[in-house]
């Protein structure tokens, strides 16, 4: 090769390189065999304690749920994982109509009119949402009304600082508001008075930003029954594992008048000149690699190969799958909860308040709960002070189709003991 | 061929797949919640069986081209083979089954994994610290750009402008504009380079910083690079690395030596984690001292052999993402690493150059080439003359190449070359596969003197011909209804499309 190029040796190929940069090697250990490497990692994987599906009872933004065996078949058949995003159309209709199938279900799923092809995760999901209604009202200040979740609004001011977005606590939006942002059931699991804060939004001229839980819309309102401008959320629990926090992937779904302030990737139909139908990126214009400075949001890509999860799991569910997965976290949760509020000192942080599988109990000493389930191998509750100082001694509980009724037994006999 | 939606070949008859019971006493959401919080009709999800949804998937597959069936030669993309390897590594339990929210004294091994790949990140490029969070390019880019914002304001400087080259990735001006920045575009000379005369010229007080890659979008390495970070540095402001081209130069140079403040990496580029059809990817950004106080939070930090993250620090532009970024893909980017070692990274990028340059000669006969050789890991071609002489432009080429078998170069970037065919084939490709494209190079330029008509109508062997990308990009007033020729972004039920 060298010879057809026409050097003696590839440092003949680096002659642009200053000499003065050049390194003699990099400060690393050598290289592996495959067995030595999987050993290494394997080593590292063991110093971490996994807890059991069933035994986990901690929530706060990642659930363990039932996969389906049909997602992991899919999302690892290297015909989707190495294939890069779909720029040429022709030859990537698999992934582009796998896509369009996941916009058509996160927008059935949330009653919205359009879903994009995915984003990073929850906490981007709701900053870009931001902008789009900091863009199409022209206004600066974003309202988060209720327990939002707390990574969440850190990101959103994050985002919101480069763009001169102020974000702002509280549920009475005025003239200056953009958009009410509240989640649905919110972060401790409670449900807020979404059509109310809507309607409020709306009266305010600000628009309305739900941040929901997907497989909660199996048995809660849609957001667009409610009248919500944008839909977002975090996407995990539709066939991810937890991994430490991610990947995963966020959705995000919105009426049709905002389409154009969508961000990132969007799937469309068009035809080939006999007539067959096929998928492309669509509504490009609004994206970086054409407008650049003038882009919607700097995303380049989305969550692709997560968001195929999230179809494949999806579609094996169907509507009266999803919906037993909820009303059996439901009925379970509310089980749980009871039992929970009857152990001594313990009491429901928030009784007046309704819940679907997550909620807030009162304990009198948070620490000393959480380590004694951890020596039972029970992750148990998430100490919620941590974020908020006014929930001092407050811990919630999430319970899933994957905690079976054993399960629940053994947590509340471990806090008996 | 074509494929059906799920939603078309859904059938009411299917029944649910079996699911647990609740099998403890519980009201039902109807028990307890006002009609008005529930939803009035289910979702309108397909409803297939197993076997169905996996035929389905299965044929969605084939109509895929992937790194696994064939030559990817997308430039700027590092397109290169993703170890299986890495696949098994993320999916350890150990690793897959972890809970964000678990105490860190349970996640020791993650965390230190994470420690180990900062500091190999670190090793690589020369910088001091490194951040994992960001979950793609452009979110490294525009965490780097909040950093150097928060560097400036620390200073009392207000600096509101950030230069970027016209070769720059689009990333570049939308990340420096969403991160509240004015973008000021310096242009390349004749050589492919940035110009020094530009830069000089809009270098000022204003200036917060000037984001780079190198070598540059057209392959090309920046000669003057020393000169370039003094004039920047000597004016005050930063200097930023775009990672897209760094599996160019592992282990023969380093950013941080070239006078680079932040670095952003893509492991889904340089450390084989594999694309997805378009993510998830990961973004980590190096930073030098002075922007370490900057780092989002939290970071992972080690003493005497025990990890912590870190999240109070005062300075922090604040978190970018939720939790600790994609630690999935940092599994696999980290085995990748370790498997490799610094011998094997440095072997990479010297056999990336080689060939790129080694094709670049091959194909050097039938496109043009506007730019001076050699070229680092990717060249940009031109299909100028093929165009202007025979009506053949780089877009024909590209789906001529899709006949052929091979994914398409990308073409019509950088902005800055007409008819822009951008090759990099990278280091896992053999010269074979690299003698067989070049071979189909020069038959399709060949086919465009005598049919270029013929070319025009290619690709014919994909499951759809061209596709009117134009329509789907302009007609928008129907996208939803379903009821026109326009393009729809999602599928309604007949029903519905009254």
């Amino acid at each position: 090769m060298l010879e057809t190029i026409g050097v003696t040796s590839i440092n003949d190929l680096l002659v642009d390189i200053p000499q003065s940069l050049r390194l003699e090697s990099l400060q690393l250990p050598l290289g592996l065999s495959e067995f030595e490497t999987m050993a290494q990692v394997t080593a590292l994987a063991g110093r971490n304690k996994v807890y059991p599906d069933r035994l986990t009872f901690r929530g706060g933004g990642v659930y363990r749920r039932f996969i389906p065996a049909a997602v992991m078949a899919v999302t690892s058949k290297p015909e989707f994982y190495t294939a890069y995003t779909p720029y040429q159309a022709e030859a990537s209709q698999g992934t582009l109509q796998a896509i369009f199938e996941y916009q058509t279900l996160i927008a059935e799923l949330t009653g919205m009119d359009v879903s994009n092809a995915s984003l990073y995760d929850g906490a981007t999901a709701v900053a870009e949402a931001a902008m789009m209604a900091h863009v199409h009202t022209g206004r600066d200040e974003v309202l988060v009304a209720g327990y939002l979740h707390p990574e969440y609004i850190q990101v959103l001011r994050a985002f919101g600082e480069g763009r001169g977005i102020k974000v702002r606590k509280g549920d009475q939006p005025n003239k200056k508001t953009a958009a009410v942002i509240f989640q649905q059931p919110d972060f401790l699991g409670l449900l807020v008075d979404a059509p109310g804060l809507a309607r409020a939004a709306h009266d305010a001229g600000a628009l309305a930003i739900a941040c929901v839980d997907p497989i909660s819309l199996a048995i809660l309102a849609a957001p667009g029954e409610y009248g919500a401008d944008i839909a977002v959320g975090e996407g995990q629990q539709l066939g991810l594992s937890p991994s430490l926090g991610g990947p995963h992937v966020g959705f995000i779904a919105c009426k049709r008048d905002l389409v154009r302030k969508l961000p990132g990737r969007l799937v469309g139909t068009a035809h080939d000149a006999q007539g067959r139908r096929g998928f492309v990126l669509a509504l490009a214009a609004r994206e970086q690699h054409i407008r650049r400075e003038k882009a919607t949001s700097n995303i380049c890509t989305n969550h692709s190969l997560c968001a195929l999860a999230a179809a494949v799991y999806l579609t094996y569910m169907g509507p009266y799958g999803l919906r037993q997965v909820a009303e059996v976290s439901f009925k379970r949760a509310h089980n749980l909860a009871e039992r929970l509020a009857a152990l001594p000192g313990w009491e429901l942080a928030f009784p007046e308040r309704q819940f679907v599988n997550e909620f807030p109990v009162r304990v009198p000493k948070s620490s000393p709960v959480v380590k004694k389930l951890a020596r039972k191998g029970i992750l148990g509750g998430l100490d919620v002070s941590r974020w908020f100082r006014e929930l001092k001694g407050v811990l919630t509980f999430t319970c899933t189709e994957v905690n079976d009724a054993r399960a629940l037994d053994e947590l509340v006999a471990a806090l008996q003991s | 061929m074509t494929e059906p939606l799920s939603f078309e070949l859904s059938r009411p008859a299917v029944d649910p797949p079996r699911l647990p019971e609740a099998d403890v006493a519980g009201p039902s959401p109807a028990d307890l919640l006002p009609r008005e919080m529930l939803r009035s009709r289910p979702p309108g999800l397909p409803r297939l069986s197993e076997p169905e949804i996996m035929r389905h998937y299965s044929r969605l597959a084939s109509l895929n081209y992937s790194i696994s069936e064939n030559f990817y030669p997308l430039g700027s993309c590092t397109m290169k083979y993703n170890p299986v390897l890495n696949e098994l590594a993320a999916a350890l339990p150990g690793f897959a089954g972890l809970h964000p929210y678990q105490d860190e004294e349970t996640i020791q091994g993650a965390l230190e994994l994470m420690w180990r790949l900062e500091h190999a990140l670190c090793a690589v490029v020369g910088v001091d610290r490194v951040t994992l969070q960001p979950a793609a390019g452009a979110h490294g880019e525009w965490t780097a750009l909040r950093m150097i914002a928060a560097f400036h304001h620390s200073r009392d400087e207000k600096r509101t402008e950030v230069l970027v080259p016209d070769s720059a990735h689009g990333t570049n001006p939308a990340s420096a504009a969403l991160s509240g920045f004015r973008v000021v575009e310096v242009r390349s000379g004749a050589d492919g380079r940035i110009s020094l005369a530009d830069l000089e010229s809009k270098l000022s007080p204003q200036t917060a910083a000037l984001m780079l890659t190198n070598p540059n979008t057209l392959g090309l390495f920046e000669r003057e690079i020393l000169d370039i970070a003094e004039m920047v540095h000597a004016t005050g402001a930063l200097l930023y690395y775009d990672g897209a081209n760094l599996n160019a130069f592992m282990g023969i140079c380093r950013p941080g030596d070239m006078g680079f403040d932040a670095v952003h990496m893509n492991l889904h580029k340089t450390f084989t984690t594999p694309h997805g059809g378009g993510g998830p990817g990961a973004g980590p950004v190096g930073v030098k001292s002075d922007l370490v106080p900057f780092l989002p939070t939290p970071t992972v930090e080690r003493s005497n052999g025990h990890l912590t993250l870190d999240h109070k620090r005062p300075q922090s532009i604040g978190r970018v993402r939720s939790f600790y970024g994609n630690f999935g893909m940092l599994v696999r980017a980290y085995t990748y690493i370790l498997a490799m070692g610094g011998d094997g990274l440095s072997q990479a990028s010297q056999d990336a150059v080689l060939s790129a340059n080694y094709l670049r000669k091959l194909v050097e006969g039938d496109l043009d080439m506007p730019h001076e050789g050699p070229c680092m890991h990717e060249f940009v071609a031109s299909a100028h003359h093929l165009s202007s002489e025979h009506g053949v432009r780089a877009l024909d080429v590209a789906k001529a190449l899709l006949d052929r078998q091979f994914y398409a170069p990308t073409v019509y970037f950088p902005l800055v070359v007409s008819e822009a065919i951008m090759v990099e084939p990278t280091e896992t490709e053999s010269k074979a596969t690299l003698d067989s494209f070049a071979g189909a190079i020069k038959e399709i330029v060949a086919q465009a003197k005598t049919d270029p008509q013929g070319l025009h109508a290619e690709p014919k062997s994909t499951p759809v011909g061209r596709l009117d990308e134009v329509a789907a990009a302009r007609k928008i007033n129907a996208y939803l209804t379903g009821q026109s020729e326009d393009p729809i972004l999602r599928w309604r039920a007949p029903s519905e499309t009254a």
